[in-house]
């Protein structure tokens, strides 16, 4: 009887170890991120270009614009391609489509985003001659489109075959099934999904390089070079000036907080408990 | 057709499969108009599957297939280039289990068929909803919380949550199966009760392991095992002078 208690109460204790040194580089990252970046933050930081080398103050304005413009771009073909691949998947996983399909979202999603850069470079930059938003939104979305439609599958599967059954046998077409009882169900779950995937390729540097590439202007346009926070982030970083090491570290922490903003909002969207 | 079967389904030679497995060994069945039909027999014995493929439905179970012929108002319904969803209009289905869309609150799970299927909406939706609701023995339970998830409602009042959403699009023939084994003796009472009213504007074919049920609302009895139909005549028949004698030892509970 007591023994079972103690073995309980040590059982917990290590759990919360574990959980507790897991928090560890999560905190000193954050930490670290904030004691460097914190003091860039002013609100010219957000608004305005970056100065010229030497010159005092300026921002990256135009790389927090510029990664909005390319998230953007990329959710709009990512989303839905990825939500119908992913309806696919899960629906008509017997086609021969759908079976080809999976092995190319698994390809695609095993590649290296390095390699998806050059990839877009060689498919995009290179016949069009020049750096691109366009470029740069196609090089994301190859790493977005099988992320989405992972998941969409993943959640459409977790519906139970019964509830499917219960919409045919009420006459209606597999079709409206999917879509209005499977698809419209999942809701909450598919928004996650697509939610994670956002905040996965905001983050995202090296399919950047080579596509969107960087710029030290605001938007030109989508056949222009568009800078990015994590690209920005990167030149200043290997720059030899402290001023733009402070500046990486402040892009880094507005990187940081968008991610957890992402994460946040996705708690809204939580498939809430089923009540009873 | 050209000579029309007195018979609503004329059932003939059905054999159901799952993968190579043959699960029903051709069974050959006739209900007329605004009959009720009960079919019992052992578990396992093929009485869900049987009824899965008056709707066609058997053919959505992985590896499932119906051979033979199983004619609704004289037409095949396994005819080549026959819509099963129009076969599933006509045929509603209460399941064995309660499987209400989980997405949808209660209003939502019984409008679904007439709304996805665009038969009804506005008031005329409300009111056949409602009307759905109080034939299942389930409005006063939820008549104040029309919003809140299907889900959130107990097991036996899912299933009469599944039993209205059937109802409300009014099919002409009415696939139960074991409707009432999860409720209590009142809601049971209830669904009988209802069953026995829909009768004059429905067919009924009803699963059930309570033979005091069978013989209280079913017209005529049928007694599947091991995937046979041994025994198919009235019911009074079928529970007093029985002509084959497993189907006495199983009503009698000596069987097996
Ligand atoms: N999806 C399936 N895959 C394989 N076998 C199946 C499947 N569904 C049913 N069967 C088999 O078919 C037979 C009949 O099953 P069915 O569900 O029709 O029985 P039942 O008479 O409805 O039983 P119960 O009274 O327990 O509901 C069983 O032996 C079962 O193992
Ligand atoms: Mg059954």
């Amino acid at each position: 009887m007591n023994w079972r208690h103690w073995l309980n109460r040590l059982f917990i204790f290590g759990v919360c170890s574990l959980a507790l040194i897991a928090l560890v580089p999560l905190f000193s990252v954050l930490f670290y991120v904030i004691s460097h970046g914190a003091s860039s933050l002013t609100p010219g930081f957000f608004t305005s270009l970056p100065a010229p080398v030497g010159e005092i103050g300026g921002g990256i304005g135009h790389a927090i614009l510029g990664s909005v413009v390319l998230i953007s771009m990329c959710s709009l073909i990512s989303i839905p391609l990825g939500l119908g691949m992913g309806i696919l998947l899960s629906e008509y996983s017997q086609k021969p489509v759908s079976r080809v399909l999976g092995v190319v979202v698994e390809l695609l999603s095993s590649i290296p985003s390095i390699v998806v850069g050059l990839f877009a470079y060689a498919l995009v930059v290179r016949p069009f001659r020049g750096f691109s938003a366009h470029a740069g939104a196609i090089a994301l979305s190859m790493i977005m489109i099988p992320l989405v439609a992972r998941t969409t599958e993943e959640m459409l599967k977790l519906v139970p075959r019964s509830v499917r059954e219960a919409g045919l046998a009420l006459g209606l077409p597999k079709a409206r099934v999917i879509l209005n009882i499977v698809f419209m169900g999942s809701m909450r779950s598919l928004t996650v999904g697509v939610i994670l995937a956002v905040a996965r390729i905001a983050g995202e540097t090296a399919p950047l390089l080579f596509t969107a590439f960087a710029s030290q202007h605001w938007f030109q346009g989508l056949s222009e070079p568009l800078a990015s926070i994590p690209v920005q982030i990167y030149t200043y970083a290997v720059s030899p000036y402290e001023d733009w090491h402070a500046k990486a570290w402040g892009g880094a922490l507005i990187l940081i907080l968008m991610v957890l903003g992402l994460n946040l909002l996705i708690r809204v969207f939580l498939p809430r408990r089923k009540d009873g | 057709m050209m000579t029309p079967s007195p018979a609503l389904l004329e059932v003939k030679g059905l054999k159901a499969f799952v993968e190579s497995t043959e699960i029903l060994h051709g069974i050959d069945l006739g209900v007329s108009p605004h009959e009720v039909v009960a079919f019992i027999g052992p578990s396992g014995c093929g009485k869900s599957t049987f009824l899965r493929c008056l709707n066609r439905l058997h053919e959505e179970t992985p590896g499932g297939r119906a051979e033979g012929r199983v004619s609704l108002e004289g037409q095949d319904i396994y005819a080549v280039g026959t819509d099963p969803v129009r076969i599933r209009r006509r045929i509603g289905m209460v399941f064995q289990k309660p499987n209400p869309f989980p997405s949808m609150s209660i209003f939502e799970n019984v409008a679904s068929g007439l709304r996805l299927n665009r038969i009804a909406k506005g008031i005329e939706l409300e009111a056949r909803v409602e009307a759905a609701l109080r034939e299942a023995a389930l409005w006063n339970e939820v008549k104040d919380k029309l919003d809140a998830s299907g889900m959130s409602l107990s097991g036996g009042q899912q299933q009469r949550l599944c039993i209205a959403r059937a109802l409300a699009v009014k099919p002409p023939v009415l696939l139960m199966d074991e409707p009432t084994s999860a409720l209590d003796p009142v809601s049971t009472a209830k669904i009988e009760e209802l069953v026995i009213q829909l009768k004059k504007e429905t067919t009924i074919l009803m699963v059930t392991h309570n033979m005091q049920q069978a013989a209280r609302i079913s017209d005529r009895t049928a007694f599947f095992l091991y995937g046979d139909l041994v025994e198919y005549g009235p019911t009074t028949k079928v529970f007093t002078t029985p002509s084959d004698r497993r189907t006495e030892e199983y009503i009698t509970g000596r069987f097996g």
